[in-house]
Order: structure tokens, then sequence, then C-alpha cells
């Protein structure tokens, strides 16, 4: 029932969809955290202005599904000129959502640290700087890591959708095999262990990172 | 602007809310479906079991790391060949979506029964209640609360997910906008710009009001 050597000839081809999908969601995953951070920093600096515009921003990137968001990449924006590749429109695609989820992750970090230890960390000398660096940041990022984590695996995940535009990632692969030779079982066996054998590491450098930055409990 | 008229052509509009109406239809079941499973999975991830809980974990763990797309292939393409049981688009997505509702909320479940302490249903007992008095009277309207925002976004998820249906064949409103797009290629060359922007907003449409009513539960319950 199980043909391993189809496995064997077109095992390379989902490792070359898989070098698609690393390269695409680390990309996109830089280029959200980038943005998250730059929203979040707004948000908390209280810019006026700006600060209106990434909220109006975080509500439609996070209210809209990527798929939608790549269509109007791909196929919407050439007809008013502004032709990407594929590779670009996944990127942006991804930074685009990205963003919003980094934002609130990194946002919610930060708030959750209570205003008396700035004030406290103020009493005891520090200067507004150090108090930020030294007492604020180290307890806004163990706050923050968990939904950063999060993100980061649903970013991946989400990265599935690019094969949509044509870019040849494991998805694109699994279909295509199952269309060419119909090898469902083949292919859809490789489809899901490809997508293991990267998340499942991720995920648990996840939960290591987690317990890394938990200084509350360490 | 131009182009923009595609959208007053007669039948453009009612065609994708037709299509949005399936695209909210598909949600709406797989939302409704996935509580009575999401409460029965968040109830067995409390059991004392070692085997029940170790299933539950592999269930929900593969659900979580599994892309909903390949999710959705492996249900299209895997069950009609496995099992024999061939699922039209519509049934597949409903049924992957139902088995991915049910396996987040069952995790939410989980974390809300757990968020209670045993004390609450121990004085309910002391207080004269029955078991069944106790979990529905003290301890369901706490662990609610903790449940409902969480469950609210994750229907805003499932709503958004909901537009892979199209990458299966599901004519849905995505579907629906690219058959206007190809009737109207040549008389309206930059319509796709316009039809895609409206789905765009469609899905805001839906999913915004709900991401509201997530944070307005999580801000009145927060601190109670």
């Amino acid at each position: 029932m199980f043909d391993w050597s189809f496995v064997q000839r077109y095992a390379p081809f989902f490792v070359k969809g898989m070098e698609m999908t690393l390269f695409i969601s680390v990309i996109g995953i830089v280029l959200a955290l980038v943005v998250g951070l730059v929203c979040a920093g707004i948000e908390l600096a209280r810019v006026p202005v700006a600060r209106q515009i990434v909220r109006v921003y975080i509500e439609i990137s996070r209210n809209t599904p990527l798929l939608v968001q790549l269509y109007f990449l791909f196929f919407g924006l050439p007809k008013i000129g502004i032709v990407w590749s594929a590779e670009t429109c996944a990127i942006v695609g991804l930074g685009f959502l990205g963003g919003s989820y980094m934002a609130e992750a990194m946002r919610a970090g930060l708030q959750a640290v209570p205003e008396v230890q700035r004030e406290t960390a103020y009493v005891l000398g520090f200067t507004p700087m150090q108090s930020l660096t030294r007492v604020v940041l180290p307890q806004a990022v163990s706050g923050a890591i968990p939904g950063i984590v999060a993100n980061v695996i649903f970013l991946f995940k989400e990265s599935s959708v690019v094969s949509a535009i044509a870019l040849a990632d494991v998805m694109y692969m699994a279909k295509d095999l199952i269309g060419m030779y119909y090898s469902t079982y083949e292919s859809l066996a490789m489809l899901v262990v490809s997508y293991l054998i990267v998340l499942l590491p991720i995920s648990l450098i996840g939960t290591w990172l987690e317990r890394r930055f938990d200084y509350a409990r360490r | 602007m131009q182009g923009a008229e595609i959208l007053l052509q007669p039948g453009v509009m009612p065609r994708l809310l037709q299509g949005l109406w399936v695209t909210v239809w598909i949600a709406a079941v797989s939302v409704i479906a996935s509580v009575p499973v999401g409460l029965l999975v968040g109830w067995l991830m409390t059991l004392k079991s070692r085997v029940v809980r170790v299933l539950m974990r592999i269930y929900l763990d593969f659900i979580r790391i599994m892309p909903q797309l390949a999710l959705l292939f492996l249900a299209y393409y895997g069950f009609a060949r496995w099992f024999d049981w061939n699922l039209d688009a519509t049934g597949a997505c409903v049924l992957v979506f139902i088995l991915w509702g049910g396996a987040e909320l069952g995790d939410l479940v989980r974390g809300a029964l757990q968020s209670i302490p045993e004390i609450q249903s121990e004085s309910a007992y002391v207080l004269g209640l029955s078991n069944w008095q106790g979990f529905v009277h003290v301890i369901l309207p706490q662990a609610l609360r903790r449940l409902l925002p969480a469950s609210v976004n994750l229907a805003t998820r499932i709503v958004k997910t909901t537009s892979l249906a199209v990458l299966l064949g599901v004519v849905e409103v995505i579907k629906v906008g690219q058959q206007i797009i190809d009737a109207n290629r040549f008389q309206y060359p930059t319509g796709t710009l316009w039809i895609y922007g409206v789905i765009f907003f469609m899905y805001f449409i839906v999913c915004w009001p709900l991401s509201i009513v997530a944070r307005r539960l999580e801000k009145r319950w927060a601190n109670d």
C-alpha cells in the first residue's frame, strides 16, 4: 500500500519545499517582529496621530485572513502599477499579519509590569533609562515571550497559505504530487512529517525560551 | 479610482454577499458544533485517567502543530483514500474546523476548570449543594467568565480560517469574487483590486465586532 520508493524519489521535493517555507516564514517573522516593535513603541510612547494609525492597522490586520491579504497584494495591487514578486507578497503579507500580533504580545508584556516597579527603581536612585533597561524591560520580556513564541509558530503555520499564490512550498509540493501521481498516502505522509520535523523543535525551543526568561520563577 | 464601477454592475454585490453567506454559514456551523466537542474534550482532559489524558494531549498537539491548510488536505484528499469516505469540500472544511475548534476550545475549558480552586467545590458541598448543583451554580459561572472572551477570539479565528475553503474548491466569497473578476476581465481590467478590496472589507466587518465583544468581555470580567 505504502510506496517507499515513491517517498525516496520525491522526498527531495519536500526538502526544496521546506526551504521555501523556511525562507518565507523566517524573513516574514523577522519583519513581523520589527513591525511589532515599532507599533508597540508608538503605542507606549503615545505618539499622537501615529498611535491612531497603529490602532487602525492592528484592527485591520487582526481581523482579515492572510489569504485575502495575499490575493489583494498579488492580484490586486498590480492593477495600480505595484507589481511585486510572489515571494515579496508572501513576506509582506506575513509581516503585515504578524506585526499586529507581535505588537499586542509586546504591549501586553510591558503593561503587565506594575507602575510601582518603575517608581521604586526611581526612588532607589535609578535614572529613567536605567530603570527601563534594568527593571522594567527584563520583566516585560519575560511576560511577552510566551505570546511571541505562540505568534512565531502561528506565523510559520500561516505560511502554508502562500502556496495559493504559486510559491512552491511544502503544501504546493503535496498538492502537485497528489494531482500528478494520485499518491495520496505518500504525499500527505511526507507533508505531515515535513511540518513535524520543523515545528516540533520550534515549539520545544519556545518552551525552553519561556522557562529561560521566566525570571520570576527561576 | 478607475474600475470601481464594477461594484455597481447588477448582480456583483448580491453575488458577493451570497458568497459571504456561505462563508459565514460554514463558520457558524463549525463554531456551534465545536462547543459540545470542546466541552467534552475539556472534561476528558481534566480526568485522572492517564490513557485518556495522553490521548487528548496527542490529539491537541497534533491539531495545534499542523497548519490548518494541511489538516484540510488530510481530510479532503486523505479520508477519501484511507476510509473510502468521500467528503465534499464543504464537508471536509466543516469537519476540520470542528476538530480544530473542539481541540482549542477543549484546552480553554480545561484551563478554565482547573483555574477554579478545589476549595470552591468543597465549600459548595459543605454548604449542602449536591455535586451537580455545585458544578452548575458555583464552578460553571466562574469558569464561563474565564472561558468566554477567549472563545469569542477563537470564533474570530475560525471565521478567518474559513477563507482557506476556497483552496479546496468551495464556492464561497473569494471564489465568487474570482468568478466575477474572470467574467469581467476585459470590461473592467482593474476590477481585481476592487473585488479583493471588498472581500477584504467584508471579512473585516464580520470579524471586527467579534473582536470588540471579546475585548469588552475580557475587560469587564478581568478583575471579578
